[in-house]
């Protein structure tokens, strides 16, 4: 799998909740028409729709900028928000500061950054607070995740 | 086994992405969290919910799911039938609940 090289900036509004998710789709659309294996393209579509869906729940406004290059595809999910004053805690899992109506829409359950650590293979967030928080990710292929693409001519 | 096997032994309603209803559903996950839904489930399952809004279509567009069947009689809001129209994305409902559809889907093989 080579990936044609693509770098967009995706932008992400506070309390929009049905207008996120374009940044994964358009991700997930990208990855299946380069036939990346299937499983690479689900771990970046999961972990790029929560961040998304992090800036839409906890920030004012965001983008998400997605980098493919390659084999390797980093995602950046950068907000201006309240930031977060102990990072350690906010990754713990079910730990959460969501407002009820994004948990009653079934967001807000304390299992993004979860779910992005174990689609992630390099996770990073840093913060500050009153100011906004950052998120970075980088995927690679896996072993176990077989590279799609067309039969070898025989 | 066909999702339209599936919506006539349920006697699901076909809300939208009624031309998909002979897909294969390889699977199933029931849940309220889209967090949970996004981990735990796959291409090809029928996710069994209660939620409503069109953020359901995203994730079932996202994992490839076969149907998004909406429980307990709760009614999808336009938008979201309007989304999974666009993107060809199977939503059923049912007056069951989440756990009743779990089991009867789980009867008919789906595990």
């Amino acid at each position: 799998m080579t990936l044609r090289s693509f770098s967009h900036s995706y932008p992400v509004l506070g309390g929009a909740y049905y207008l996120a998710g374009r940044a994964a789709s358009d991700a997930k659309r990208r990855l299946g028409e380069q036939e990346a294996p299937a499983e690479f393209a689900r771990r970046i579509a999961i972990a790029t729709y929560e961040a998304e869906m992090n800036i839409c729940i906890h920030a004012i406004s965001g983008e998400v900028v997605i980098v493919m290059e390659g084999e390797r595809v980093d995602v950046v999910a950068n907000d201006r928000g309240p930031g977060i004053a102990d990072i350690g805690l906010a990754l713990t899992p079910g730990y959460s500061t969501a407002s009820e109506k994004a948990r009653t829409m079934g967001f807000g359950a304390g299992l993004g950054f979860a779910n992005m650590q174990r689609c992630a293979d390099r996770f990073q967030v840093s913060s500050q607070v009153g100011i906004g928080t950052r998120v970075e990710m980088t995927f690679l292929p896996r072993p176990e995740e077989n590279p799609g693409g067309a039969a070898p001519c025989s | 086994m066909q999702l339209a096997e599936i919506a006539q032994a349920l006697g699901l309603t076909a809300r939208s992405g009624e031309q998909h209803l002979s897909r294969e559903v390889t699977g199933g996950c029931v849940s309220d969290l889209l967090s949970y839904a996004m981990a735990n489930a796959h291409a090809g399952d029928v996710w069994v919910t209660i939620q409503v809004h069109p953020n359901i279509v995203g994730v079932a567009e996202l994992l490839d799911l076969t149907a998004v069947i909406v429980a307990g009689g709760q009614e999808p809001e336009k938008a979201t039938l309007d989304k999974a129209k666009e993107q060809g994305i199977a939503i059923l409902t049912s007056r069951e609940t989440a756990f009743t559809l779990a089991g009867r889907l789980y009867e008919l093989g789906v595990r």
